[in-house]
């Protein structure tokens, strides 16, 4: 439904064409000059490859809470990074009282899965209470306000943690598992001159297995079809029967535990738990969402991965400051939403209006 | 009627160990709001304790006052019950490890002082009283009650800001003549309003000319009322105003929520750093008063660039990019590619205050007369603009902006104009502020702050001049002033943001047209 | 099949425009011509393409082949808000008032493409500004007593009661001083007494301000009473064009209401 603008010539039109192009040049030139150059070797970018997968594993799984609830609401919730940050903080508390016990010691995979048992639990309640709460009363209103209401319960949400538990950075512990010698929580190898950690793999493959758990449950089960449903058009839905509380609720609570099972993955190589630590990861996974297309459950997986790696190794290889890589993110968020609103996957970001 | 007291107690109880464990009692037990009678710790769980008895209580009148005051006592009960319980569990066991505000401090205000046990059953008392006492507060006249609640909020509010709190003897009076005040103006409140039209409308300009005379005059003379702390409080809620009036005009007027309008304020303040500091890159060190036009015209013309990318994006997209946009400047400003020019993380110091003659502004009773009519310039201009044609043409944007276009209205035009006026606000707020602290640094422009202008627009009244000064006045001054209260402050935004849209989503002071809304609502 | 040849020049032209959503054509190669003066109706049943065919018309989409001419000037690839300022206004199936404004905002938002006073008008208020202030809300006025909601400039929209919203953004549509006036279903739940009125109304406006008006409209008694040349579309092609008696007669358009779109309440 992209209109044309007018028929003489469009000024925006040809200022947002000429924004693209002079950054389209710019990324051709660096990336033909850091590979002409040849400072750095394939290692370099495997490793950083390796990583970007793991993290934009964690920004799918992220972004799959987004767009589901966009799916169905068309809302953006814009706390769904504080249900992030809410699952691994609670979490934390089980997995430093298990290294206290020496329980993650002796039986470390018992401990882990109890531990993101926790963290999904933790997330799944918060995001029902934020559902209940603010969402629910709001449901009908003008798109604004639930926007506003997750900006503040966001904000809400980030201080509670911050008043109950202090401001000083939590720190997950340690943890090792050996599977066939090796390492696959802790490990650090070297192989050829590049240092591999294992967790990345384990994080990647865990990822992908809870995302293709959600692909069957939307796709093969009663649950999904209602939610399919829902998305598609709830008056109908409720007229067939449906309850579309219910599903709502269903909704947000798979969206906050793939978020919470997210959040201890990402601690588990990332260490440090603040009540800040959703924000940043949120944002991102919400580019992630809207790069695959809002609403588009493979959509949102395929974003995440596409973030994680091209935030890992953009830098690198258009020679930027380390320091820009959040800027990576941002721009191509809004590269997406200017060129191809619809993302990459181009799910119909149906419009009410119009 | 028995649950509804349980659920009404559990509820406000609840929220009160919430309360209690992020560590409000502790703070607010240094703030005596009456000297040696009560702290503003203990005045928050009485508070609780009347909200659940009177919330308690059934909304028909069918009900016996007994069985209300019965209904009040219950929840009253169940609420200090919880707390009592919290105070127990926190003096068993340590939950230091998890709980950081669970300390034997927390147990000792809940307790009253007194010991875990004597204290518990003098807090479940005292709640049984007080929820008594706002169970049965439901049967009053709604004039009465409403003028006591009036009179305790003032005696809370000049308690807390003095000092040492009040004597006993200035509590009383105060509450007693706020209380006659207000009851006389709900019982006769409206024949005085009457009277007062007649007398406005037989003379009109002289009125309001008198008004206004009596009004620039307070407003002149304000800054040696308050002293140099209270003055330098009144501008940074100036600055605040400035940066709220521009963002009603991007949300409020033309209904495009952004959030990255710090961006605007980062450009004010950079550029005039950039122009008037002997030590930026640029050694060029010019006058504030040449600095002060360039930097509203940079935040004008960025804020007109940022807009045009993405003018065919609606409501929420918008946001996320325009936060987007925000985060993009901040990182740009503190990242070492732009280091050489802007400072990275140190910034650019030595920005000196504006200067006439061989006087400079050096104190916060100067920038406040700058600030001053920086904000009456504003006021007036975003009134003026509000009622023309332009104003109209971006309510109708806001309304439905399909409709607008088809109507007549060029979208792209009046977009980018709301951008750029709205970023011009910005970048004067931005000017001041880099010549008030003498330097500019990439922290002091977080997304927080965007999101304190965008909170102080909405609890004051989108689209509402008054009540984005409102807004400036109970979200930047309030907490300034009420140092304890300063850790809290966040988490009451986030909270009020949620409240607001749900209870009251056109704010303290609705802007003409919705309180029109709502007096028809009211008249039908 | 000629249309209702009044002697007057043709004032909208479509050739052969056709609007595809992905795979559904909803308008396919539709030519109308509409002579000034006239009030001329699109029928159909629903989704047969009508508002579409609307949206083309005012530029919210760009149709994929064929061309629009608004007196003899092609309208295809402007912008909406320019298409109102050469003389088409438009109102809405669905009622689209500015709802948080008076009825007056509303009208003087229609007047926006010939004022002429910006920001510096607004702030300094010249007395240009004043002036052509004063004039507007006096138009306006008068523009809201010629739909028939004499001094009720000070309600908000919303409060208006329904026959009178409609009313509204006629007046609002008016406001912008069009050649060419496009109402989508303007009696739309309205009751008879409402539609009679109506009816006066368009009469009106095409006797006494001289206006084209294309009518989409369900209610035949109206399309029948009013119109001086119907055109029928059924699945995004015209399948009839006429005098009103014409295509009441004609043997396509009883099939295509009663054979095949047998659902449609009021035909």
């Amino acid at each position: 439904m992209r209109r044309r603008l007018s028929g003489p010539v469009d000024v925006t039109q040809l200022v947002v064409s000429g924004i693209g192009l002079v950054i389209l040049l710019f990324v051709v030139y660096r990336l033909v000059a850091t590979l002409m150059g040849g400072t750095y070797g394939v290692s370099t970018y495997a490793s950083q490859a390796i990583f970007g997968l793991a993290q934009g594993g964690i920004y799918a799984l992220i972004a799959l809470g987004y767009t589901l609830v966009y799916g169905i609401l068309f809302m953006i919730n814009f706390a769904h990074g504080e249900i992030f940050m809410g699952g691994t903080y609670i979490a934390y508390f089980v997995i430093a009282a298990f290294d206290r016990s020496g329980f993650l010691e002796s039986n470390p995979l018992l401990a882990i899965v109890a531990t993101v048992a926790t963290a999904m639990t933790a997330s799944v309640i918060l995001a029902l209470g934020l559902e209940r709460i603010a969402y629910r009363p709001l449901r009908r209103a003008p798109r604004l306000v639930p926007l506003i209401t997750a900006i503040g319960a966001s904000l809400f949400l980030q201080y509670a943690f911050r008043g109950l538990f202090g401001t000083g950075v939590k720190v997950y512990p340690d943890t090792h598992l050996h599977v066939a010698g090796i390492d696959i929580l802790g490990g650090r190898y070297d192989i050829g001159g590049m240092v591999v950690r294992p967790i990345y793999f384990v994080v990647f493959l865990m990822a992908v297995t809870l995302m293709l758990a959600l692909w069957i449950l939307v796709q093969k089960t009663k649950m999904g079809k209602a939610m399919r449903a829902v998305a598609e058009d709830k008056d109908t839905a409720a007229l067939m029967g449906i309850d579309v509380d219910r599903v709502v609720v269903l909704t947000f609570a798979l969206g906050a535990a793939l978020a919470g099972a997210a959040g201890v993955m990402f601690a588990l190589y990332n260490k440090q738990v603040t009540h800040t630590m959703g924000f940043i990861p949120g944002i991102k996974a919400f580019t992630a969402a809207v790069l695959g297309g809002i609403g588009n459950v493979p959509g949102a997986m395929l974003g995440g991965f596409f973030l994680g790696l091209a935030e890992s190794t953009f830098p690198t290889l258009l020679g930027l400051d380390s320091q820009l890589k959040d800027v990576i993110a941002f721009g191509l968020l809004v590269l997406v939403l200017i060129f191809r609103p619809t993302g990459i996957l181009g799910e119909v970001l149906s419009r009410k209006r119009a | 009627m028995l649950k509804r007291s349980l659920r009404r107690g559990a509820l406000v109880g609840g929220v009160l160990v919430f309360i209690a464990l992020i560590g409000a009692p502790a703070a607010f037990a240094r703030e005596p709001v009456v000297r040696g009678v009560v702290t503003l710790s203990q005045l928050l769980l009485a508070i609780g304790a009347l909200l659940a008895g009177s919330g308690a209580a059934p909304a028909t009148r069918t009900r016996s006052t007994g069985a209300v005051v019965a209904a009040g006592a219950i929840a009253g009960a169940v609420c200090m019950l919880l707390l009592a319980l919290l105070a127990l569990l926190v003096s068993a066991v340590d939950l230091r490890q998890v709980l950081v505000n669970a300390t034997p401090q927390l147990v000792d205000e809940l307790t009253l002082g007194r010991g875990v046990v004597t204290g518990s059953t003098v807090l479940v008392v005292l709640g049984t009283v007080l929820g008594a006492l706002g169970g049965w507060s439901t049967r009053l006249p709604a004039a009465i009650s409403r003028s006591a609640v009036l009179a305790g909020a003032a005696v809370v509010v000049v308690g807390v800001l003095r000092d040492k709190g009040l004597a006993i003897a200035e509590a009383v009076a105060l509450g007693v003549a706020v209380w006659a005040v207000a009851y006389g103006r709900s019982r006769w409140g409206s024949a005085l309003a009457t009277r007062y039209q007649r007398v406005q409308r037989r003379n009109s300009t002289m009125v309001s000319i008198v008004v206004w005379i009596a009004g620039l005059f307070i407003l002149l003379g304000l800054p040696s009322i308050l002293g140099t702390y209270g003055t330098s409080v009144l501008d940074l809620v100036g600055l605040y105003v400035l940066m709220g009036l521009g963002l009603n005009i991007v949300v409020g007027y033309a209904g495009l929520l952004d959030l990255g309008y710090v961006a605007f304020f980062t450009i004010g303040a950079y550029v005039t750093g950039l122009l008037t500091s002997p030590a930026a890159s640029t050694q060029l060190g010019l006058s504030f008063w040449i600095a002060w036009p360039l930097a509203m015209v940079a935040a004008a013309g960025a804020g007109a660039l940022l807009g045009i990318p993405v003018l065919r994006m609606r409501g929420d997209y918008l946001a996320i990019v325009t936060l987007g946009f925000g985060e993009i400047i901040r990182i740009l400003v503190l990242s070492d590619t732009f280091k050489s020019v802007l400072g990275g993380a140190q910034g650019i110091i030595e920005i000196p205050g504006p200067s006439i003659g061989s006087f400079t502004m050096m104190r916060p009773q100067h920038f406040y007369y700058l600030i001053l009519i920086g904000v009456m310039i504003v006021v007036f201009v975003s009134r003026r603009i509000s009622d023309s044609r332009v104003g109209r043409a971006w309510m109708a944007i806001r309304e439905d902006e399909d409709v607008a276009e088809a109507t007549g209205v060029n979208l792209v035009k009046y977009k980018l104009l709301a951008f750029a006026m709205g970023a011009s606000f910005s970048g004067i707020g931005g000017a001041i502020f880099a010549s008030w602290v003498h330097s500019v640094f990439p922290n002091s422009f977080t997304l927080l702050v965007s999101i304190n202008i965008l909170s102080l627009v909405i609890v004051g009244g989108i689209g509402s001049i008054p009540g984005v000064i409102l807004g400036a006045f109970f979200l930047v001054g309030l907490p300034e002033v009420l140092r304890s209260f300063a850790d809290f402050r966040m988490i009451t935004f986030g909270a009020l943001l949620v409240a607001m849209m749900i209870a009251r989503p056109e704010g303290l002071w609705p802007a003409k047209s919705r309180r029109r809304e709502l007096h028809l609502e009211v008249a039908e | 099949m000629s249309a209702a040849a009044n002697g007057h020049p043709v004032c909208l032209s479509a050739r052969r425009v056709t609007k595809r959503f992905g795979g559904l054509v909803a308008v396919d190669s539709v030519s109308i011509d509409i002579p000034e003066r006239t009030v001329a109706s699109v029928i159909g049943p629903n989704g047969a393409g009508k508002t579409t065919f609307f949206n083309c018309i005012t530029g919210l989409y760009a149709p994929e082949d064929g061309d629009i001419l608004f007196q003899g000037r092609s309208l295809v690839g402007y912008r909406p808000d320019s298409i109102a300022a050469m003389g088409i206004a438009r109102t809405y199936q669905n009622i689209r008032l500015f709802s948080a404004m008076t009825a007056l905002e509303n009208v003087l938002v229609g007047q926006h493409a010939h004022l002429r006073s910006g920001v510096f008008g607004a702030i300094f208020r010249p007395s240009s500004t004043v002036l052509e202030e004063e004039r507007a809300q006096q138009e306006a006025r008068e523009m809201l007593a010629f739909v028939g909601l004499p001094g009720r400039g000070d309600l908000l929209a919303t409060s208006i009661p329904y026959g009178g919203q409609r009313r509204l953004e006629i007046a609002r549509a008016l406001a912008s001083r069009p050649k060419l006036l496009l109402l989508d279903e303007p009696t739309a739940g309205m009751n008879p007494q409402e539609t009679d009125d109506l009816m006066h109304l368009i009469e009106r406006l095409r006797d006494e301000l001289a206006l084209t008006v294309l009518l989409i409209e369900h209610d035949m008694r109206v399309v029948m009473g009013v119109s001086d040349q119907v055109s029928v579309l059924h699945y995004g092609t015209k399948i009839s064009e006429g005098t009103p008696k014409e295509v009441q007669n004609d043997p396509r358009v009883v099939e295509a209401y009663l054979g095949t779109g047998g659902s449609h309440g009021h035909a």
